[in-house]
């Protein structure tokens, strides 16, 4: 290392006159068959939802693999397959929707397999650095089960990383602080 | 991966060239507690229900964690997204200015193509958004977000207005310096980062706890852009410089992960 990195700001309340866009939250188009809407709510310490909160989730495609901007593991071929979603609206209600499919299962490095899973980005007012946490599926018990990266989540906060199975996707609540606090990762 | 440098030299002397990255890491630098702020931080009070209490859980990363989205196609970059004096029929006002600079990542590395998207008050102070009602004049030419993908060198360049600073109600006679806000893709979910640039010598400096809550003070400098009178450009636009500098490579190829 030669520099330091730049640091982390809030943010802030007004992230919304330049980042969202209308396609953002749909991380394939929502017309492609199987995709499914991943809904959920923010809440405080106070159990108060977060009304002005920057979500962005990125994951693979059902074949395992990413749309990412150098192809690295072998680029996603999935038509209209971006993988990457951004919430985030003028005047929220803490609530976000994100438009996707589930993905597929990729390796870490030492070559298990991990369950089908979303990393998340969560970004506020109030919030100094963003915080990171990961989505699992409910309906997928046996991948979770041997998942390594949930394996290094204490047993009794497991639950707060999958989302349930609801009419036409998924809910995923987060919790920022407080009562079945979601697990955040430091990456 | 390429470590191939030379030189160039400007009319500001000879600057180092280094090459872009090519290849993906296998991981990225871990940081410090000094080089961002903590989340629990009392004197921004909105921090205090909005941090998690449990410690962090590590995660080793995974290629979900070194991969990330190309979003050129999905921003459409136009000029106007450059130019934020140039959105409206009109010309905003204030002091045109230009706001440039490179990012790269702790090795020096140019990020090339990589989206930089940015978000500011106009010169009075006022954003607009629904939410910021405080008594200071829209301007009816400024909107005040722009955004652009870096070139082969990491270079980006905005053309703006110098935002103005505000009140806000953290604490009694609280306001911010002024700054315009920097959103950075990066190549990787890893070193996504969301900043703010502020402009240097301003007097609200001591005063505000979002700029101190970075507690190491060589750490709030790489928050100050520069004045540069090389850039500035002659009866048009003061110049301002800020290059940002996300996460690179970890020492060690592989973590001992799993």
């Amino acid at each position: 290392m030669i520099f330091k990195t730049t640091p982390s700001q809030t943010v802030g309340p007004y992230f919304a006159i330049g980042l969202p866009w209308p396609e953002g939250p749909h991380a394939v188009d929502p017309a492609t068959p199987g995709a499914f809407t991943i809904t959920g709510t923010i809440y405080d310490g106070a159990g108060v939802p977060i009304p002005d909160h920057l979500l962005e989730t990125w994951q693979a495609d059902p074949e395992g693999r990413f749309a990412d901007m150098h192809g690295h593991g072998g680029a996603s071929q999935m038509e209209g397959f971006r993988g990457f979603a951004r919430y985030g609206v003028e005047v929220g209600d803490g609530e976000y929707q994100i438009v996707t499919v589930k993905p597929g299962r990729v390796k870490e490095p030492g070559g298990r397999l991990q369950a089908p899973h979303i990393a998340v980005t969560l970004m506020a007012r109030g919030m100094l650095n963003r915080v990171v946490t990961r989505i699992y599926f409910g309906d997928e018990e046996e991948a979770n089960a041997s998942d390594p990266v949930l394996s290094l989540v204490p047993a009794d906060r497991r639950q707060t990383l999958i989302a349930t199975p609801e009419d036409g996707g998924y809910r995923f609540d987060i919790h920022v602080q407080g009562p079945g606090e979601t697990v955040f990762f430091d990456v | 991966m390429s470590t191939e440098e030379t030189t160039r030299t400007t009319d500001e002397g000879t600057e180092p060239i280094y090459a872009p990255i090519v290849d993906t890491p296998g991981n990225y630098l871990r940081e410090g507690p000094e080089d961002h702020p903590p989340l629990n931080f009392p004197p921004y009070k909105s921090t205090a229900l909005r941090h998690p209490k449990q410690a962090l859980v590590y995660l080793p990363q995974t290629i979900t964690e070194i991969t990330g989205p190309a979003l050129g196609d999905a921003r459409v970059i136009t000029p106007g997204d450059t130019d934020l004096t140039r959105q409206h029929e009109g010309e905003p006002i204030g002091e045109r200015i230009t706001v440039s600079g490179r990012v790269f990542d702790t090795e020096g590395k140019p990020l090339r193509n990589t989206l930089v998207e940015v978000w500011q008050a106009n010169a009075c102070g006022r954003y607009r958004h629904r939410w910021d009602n405080w008594p200071a004049p829209l301007d009816p030419n400024f909107s005040g977000a722009g955004r652009c993908l870096t070139d082969d060198e990491g270079r980006y360049h905005f053309t703006t207005i110098k935002p103005g600073p505000y009140p806000w109600g953290n604490h009694y006679n609280a306001w911010r310096p002024a700054h315009i806000h920097f959103s950075l893709m990066g190549r990787a979910f890893t070193q996504r980062l969301v900043t703010q640039m502020y402009f240097p010598g301003d007097p609200f400096f001591p005063y505000d706890p979002i700029f101190n809550s970075v507690r190491d003070e060589a750490a709030r400098e790489r928050m100050i852009s520069r004045f540069s009178i090389h850039g500035t450009q002659p009866d048009w636009a003061a110049a301002y410089e800020f290059d940002i500098y996300l996460r690179g490579p970890a020492s060690t190829p592989f973590e001992e992960a799993f």
